[in-house]
């Protein structure tokens, strides 16, 4: 004799249905926030995570390991210091290095980071599961003043090959000193990747070395212009270049050979395992996730609270209703069913609408999150630790409901079928 | 439930609702007979609501008796009284008897969702009696299908007639279900009533504070002659 309960619960949920939609926003909305923050949170772990591979060691001047993986690689905030040229050379020198991609960074185009490297950024350099980066269009830059675009960059202002565009000294913005004397040619686009690739300019180390030859204290030198051609003639062999993607001959060898930079006897050298390092970037930021959970957490709270709140209330509007169904036969606890059975429902309904008001945020969201922040967000199933937070939603909002069968419960049970007008 | 028992019967029974220092019921002796119309008198206070609930079984006798079709309630549990008022008794109410997001015909048939051997007993279906009984109490189906909120109050009341008459309960008990309408329309519902309850056979323990209509009943008595306390706060 469940049927006539799901059909009174059902029915007086329809009467009273600004109350329940509402009731079912609130609810649906911090399911919503708790599911959002969730997906946020394991997106852009897994974005981190896919960004580098293939990379055994990152090689920098001494800095904190978290510092030279987030400048390196993510971009985030700037080197303190330099590598040398020479210093390099010697590390690519060692018995068990395969190959070593130079970094160097510091101006930018248009907000984007101009990264100096050589054409073996292109074949070392990986993503996601191993993936190289591919041309969407043109090819890798050959000559000095020639350069790869990534393809959030070429979206963002519509650059095709062939183009020319001019760097910016450092972080660019207004009153900034622009490079302007030594036009870029844009030689490709490259395919979206998911990685902060997709947001710079890539030119080689040659290039940085001359659009700075004479620059001095981060402006240009008055009187001295050279023109492009006699550039060619200048020896553009950097000093120094800011990082660099160390690959191994094998895997094995790869403490050996951290330990080997980290104990050079030239500069003070410091080698990162970038899984290893992300790993490290993860257990500090876990207290920021934790917080943010917290929140997201007691916004549940807070649905739920409105929702006993509204039930409770709606109770003693309710009296006569429930002294008819005593007297029609229904015991108190048939009551106590009724009433949960309602609390339920629109917790399950306010948990189905924040799901669907977390996809489609998603979707509509994501372009937006990805240029913006770089942010990858995947639309799709729930995975698991969603699942396990809308059922741990499901059982908080059962237990809650409790509250107001429990309320109903007593009061039929004080009343019986007297009916108070 | 033995044919022959009475509807009801009451014997020595003493009732207290908790808290209150007074009994509010001491009821040394009464009965109604099978299938017989009774009209019960008493002003308010006098405890009529109370002797309801206890008939009903929703509360239980401090001392004392009370058998109802031939069951005496103080030997069932709280859920079999629940199944015995839902399975044989049926109520109206003075006022807002109903369900007020069902339509007229959802609340004619609730008895049959909560009870099975009233459903069985409404044949052929318990939509297709309500049907019926409807039609006997003048509501068309248009009135039926609109929610119990939106109808008139003599409407009201005659769907609480047969939502209480519905599946053939043997004992329908009616507390001041005239009260909230005119003189005329009284006279209708009270014809109706009476004359549903002979057809399906049952016992009919109707309650009032207004005497006028004692002499619609084969029998009539009054609430204070056989109740020597009161329910006075």
């Amino acid at each position: 004799m469940r049927a006539p309960l799901w059909h009174l619960a059902w029915r007086s949920l329809a009467n009273r249905s600004l109350t329940v939609a509402l009731t079912v926003l609130a609810v649906a909305i911090s399911v919503a926030m708790l599911l959002g923050v969730e997906r946020l949170r394991q997106d852009a772990r897994e974005g981190f995570a896919r960004t580098v591979s293939g990379t055994d060691l990152i090689v920098g001047a001494r800095s904190g390991p978290v510092q030279l993986l987030l400048y390196s690689i993510f971009h985030l905030g700037d080197a303190t210091n330099n590598v040398s040229w020479r210093s390099l050379q010697s590390i690519a020198a060692h018995p068990q290095v395969a190959w070593l991609v130079p970094l160097s960074l510091g101006d930018t185009h248009r907000g984007f980071r101009v990264v100096g490297t050589s054409r073996a950024f292109f074949e070392h350099y990986r993503h996601g599961r191993g993936r190289t980066l591919a041309f969407e269009q043109g090819r890798a830059f050959d000559g000095v003043f020639e350069a790869v675009v990534g393809a959030e960059v070429a979206a963002r202002h519509g650059y095709v090959p062939g183009q020319r565009i001019v760097v910016s000294h450092g972080a660019g913005g207004l009153g900034s000193a622009e490079h302007d004397d030594r036009p870029f040619t844009i030689t490709g686009v490259l395919a979206r990747s998911g990685t902060p690739v997709d947001r710079s300019v890539l030119v080689s180390l040659e290039a940085i070395e001359a659009i700075h030859l004479n620059w001095s204290g981060g402006v240009r030198m008055p009187g001295l212009d050279l023109p492009a051609e006699r550039i060619e003639r200048f020896d553009l062999t950097p000093k120094a270049v800011t990082a660099a993607l160390v690959g191994l001959k094998s895997r094995t060898a790869v403490f050996s050979v951290q330990r080997h930079v980290n104990d050079f006897r030239d500069e003070p050298l410091l080698a990162i395992l970038p899984g290893a390092t992300l790993q490290q970037l993860w257990s500090m930021l876990a207290i920021a996730e934790r917080a943010l959970l917290a929140v997201s957490a007691l916004v549940v709270v807070a649905g739920l609270a409105a929702l006993v709140a509204v039930m409770v209330a709606g109770l003693n509007e309710r009296r006569r209703e429930l002294a008819i169904l005593r007297a029609l036969g229904a015991g108190p606890g048939r009551i106590f069913v009724l009433l949960a059975l309602e609390s339920q429902f629109i917790a399950v309904l306010g948990c189905a609408t924040g799901l669907a008001l977390v996809h489609t945020g998603i979707l509509v969201g994501a372009p937006w999150l990805e240029a913006r922040f770089g942010l990858e967000l995947q639309a799709g199933w729930p995975g698991s630790s969603e699942w396990r937070m809308l059922a741990f939603v499901l059982l908080a909002a059962a237990v809650a409901s409790l509250v107001p069968g429990w309320r109903a419960w007593r009061q039929s049970l004080a009343e019986g079928m007297t009916i108070r007008i | 439930m033995v044919e022959g028992h009475p509807a009801v019967r009451f014997r020595d029974v003493v009732f207290r609702w908790p808290g209150a220092g007074r009994p509010c019921i001491d009821i040394p002796a009464f009965e109604l007979a099978r299938g017989d119309q009774v009209f019960l008198q008493g002003p308010s206070g006098s405890g009529k609501s109370t002797l309801l609930s206890l008939v009903g079984g929703v509360v239980l006798p401090e001392r004392g008796g009370i058998t109802v079709l031939g069951v005496p309630m103080e030997r069932l549990g709280a859920q079999a009284r629940d199944r015995h008022r839902a399975a044989h008794i049926g109520f109206i109410f003075q006022l807002f008897n109903l369900i007020p997001y069902l339509s007229g015909l959802d609340n004619i048939v609730l008895p049959c969702r909560f009870s099975q051997q009233r459903a069985r007993r409404a044949q052929p279906s318990p939509r297709e009696e309500a049907l019926r009984l409807a039609g006997c109490l003048d509501l068309d189906s248009h009135t039926l299908r609109r929610p119990a909120a939106e109808l008139s109050v003599g409407q009201q009341q005659r769907v609480a007639a047969a939502r209480a008459l519905i599946g053939r309960p043997e004992l329908i008990i009616a507390d001041e279900p005239t009260s909230a309408l005119d003189a005329g329309r009284q006279r209708v519902f009270l014809d109706l009533l009476l004359e549903q309850c002979a057809e399906a056979g049952s016992s009919l323990l109707f309650v009032s504070h207004d005497e006028r209509l004692a002499s619609r009943f084969p029998s009539a008595l009054r609430l204070d002659e056989i109740n020597r306390a009161g329910c006075f706060a």
